[in-house]
């Protein structure tokens, strides 16, 4: 399993690395909609629960991107048939694809997130440092886990890219609701972390149950 | 929240029921629409077993 | 095999609606609070419970599906979420009629079963595209089934999320939902739960029937237009198509 894990990651990031397809995509999408909600706001500095909102929400559709994408290679070139023929564990597949998503969101997150410090934010996004890492790493993890499987889930569907974003953003409320609430009061002005535990343990529950529910049905995906 | 008089009240309520009955209503009677699609379906079979018999 | 029990079922579910009706215009007092707008509450509230439980179940019998392997288990996932889709519906309406009488917007923010439910809706509203953009039907079957799984378990999670971002912002509950009913007005809320998940079960019967029906027809027509072909008796007769007016309408049969 873990070897299998392995192999599959390397794989797709050794595509990654030579195609650089996803995570340059992602990384400009974001930065787009940073500008474009400059304009659309008309405002010059968010802070609050404004810039919470608009931060998650831009990670939310920026991951949306990369779920179209994830499954690309087993589709065009017929990387699947590989798979399926390999002797591996089917779930393997449902861990390696939720570690490739979570890579490429840490590395988005990365740029995106203190591009959004410099161009939007009003406050330091050094205040509160270790809050928000705490709160961006379990809201990856829940996206990495949903993304997964929506994309499993729209893989052989003839309108995939539609689906995609259809049933990704519904389903990702509930991540929308804890990291923007746990968020909003580390961008105030006198940052200060309010029942951050109640929202951390909001998307810890949803990371759990998603990746359960992931673990039970991934494998149903890919049996033929 | 002080309590609505009756006949503005009693809008929103009708309304709502109405809502209801009209879904069920429709819901209803596709359904219908389907089983009678169903029945000439068996009607059409029986013209097929007629045929054979012949 | 669909239809048995249909008929007292039916029966039973017009009954209870009635005695719902009943209870909840004459017996169940007006609300001290809300006055005679509450009486949404007697129609919202269930018809929003029984849809959410459907959704679930749909997912339940999905994995049924999966363990199984049964057709039929597939059809009854799918005639669960279709019907508590069209329920969906009904509790958005109904919802947003209760919020414009009472609070005076078609639609408020911080009702949480409202949200929620528009959140599950948009959701369950990818069901059937998603389906039918699957042109295998035992993959169709699969690939449905994990989808039913996923929103079965994500039901209750975003209930409880968007409950949790509205106890934060607005302390405000609506005192009806809470265990603070009178006994008469608890009493007709049971019964007009009892009444709607009644009349679900009759209709999920009620479609399973005839889309159970449908497939035999199919089944029968498929074998018998092959028995022709192979008697080369009749060759070109089997050329289908409502031929004569429809006979009128029979009680279901299975």
């Amino acid at each position: 399993m873990r070897r299998a894990v392995g192999a599959i990651l390397r794989k797709d990031l050794a595509i990654e690395l030579r195609t650089r397809e996803s995570v340059p995509a992602m990384v400009l999408f974001s930065v787009t909609v940073f500008v474009l909600f400059h304009f659309g706001l008309g405002r010059d500095s968010l802070d609050g629960d404004l810039a919470a909102g608009v931060l998650w929400v831009t990670l939310l559709l920026a991951t949306v991107l990369g779920v179209n994408r994830l499954f690309a290679s087993e589709r065009d070139q017929g990387g699947i048939d590989g798979i399926l023929l390999a002797p591996i564990d089917r779930t393997a597949v449902f861990v390696a694809k939720a570690a490739v998503l979570l890579l490429y969101l840490a590395v988005v997150e990365l740029v995106a997130v203190p591009a959004f410090g410099l161009l939007l934010l009003g406050p330091s996004l050094l205040d509160a440092l270790p809050e928000l890492l705490a709160v961006v790493a379990l809201a990856d993890i829940g996206l990495a886990v949903v993304g997964a499987l929506v994309a499993g889930i729209a893989s052989e569907t003839s309108a995939r890219d539609l689906l995609v974003p259809l049933l990704l953003l519904p389903l990702l409320v509930p991540v929308a609701i804890g990291a923007a609430n746990a968020s909003e009061p580390l961008f105030r002005e006198l940052s200060s972390a309010e029942d951050l535990g109640k929202w951390l343990g909001l998307l810890a529950l949803y990371d759990g149950v998603f990746a359960l529910v992931g673990f039970g049905v991934f494998d149903y995906l890919l049996e033929d | 929240m002080p309590a609505l008089p009756l006949d503005e009240a009693g809008k929103y309520v009708a309304a709502a029921y109405i809502v209801f009955v009209t879904l069920v209503v429709l819901y209803v009677a596709i359904m219908a629409a389907k089983v009678s699609r169903i029945e000439r379906e068996v009607e059409s079979l029986h013209d097929l077993l007629d045929e054979r018999r012949r | 095999m669909y239809s048995k029990g249909l008929r007292p079922l039916a029966a039973a579910s017009v009954v209870s609606l009635a005695a719902a009706l009943a209870l909840v215009f004459f017996y169940a007092p007006n609300d001290a609070d809300q006055g005679f707008i509450q009486k949404i509450f007697y129609l919202h509230v269930p018809l929003a419970i029984v849809s959410l439980c459907g959704f679930i179940a749909g997912g339940v019998m999905a994995i049924g599906y999966l363990r199984s392997r049964d057709g039929s288990w597939d059809m009854r996932s799918y005639v669960a979420i279709h019907l508590s889709l069209v329920l969906a519906v009904g509790v958005l309406v109904t919802g947003a009629i209760w919020a414009k009488g009472s609070w005076g917007h078609w639609w408020v923010w911080d009702e949480p079963t409202l949200v929620s439910f528009l959140i599950v809706f948009l959701l369950y509203c990818c069901y059937q595209p998603l389906r039918f953009s699957i042109e295998d039907p035992e993959r169709q079957a699969r690939y449905a089934a994990v989808f039913a799984i996923v929103a079965g378990a994500f039901v209750p999670l975003n209930f409880a999320a968007v409950r949790l971002a509205q106890a934060f912002s607005h302390p405000r509950v609506l005192t009806t939902t809470g265990g603070n009913m009178p006994g008469e007005m608890r009493l007709a809320f049971y019964v007009s739960l009892a009444a709607m998940a009644l009349l679900f079960v009759t209709l999920w019967k009620l479609e399973l029937a005839s889309k159970h029906a449908k497939l035999e027809l199919k089944r029968l027509r498929r074998r018998l237009e092959a028995d022709l072909e192979a008697e080369g008796a009749a060759p070109a007769v089997a050329a289908p198509g409502p031929s004569t007016a429809a006979v009128p309408a029979q009680p279901m049969g299975g």
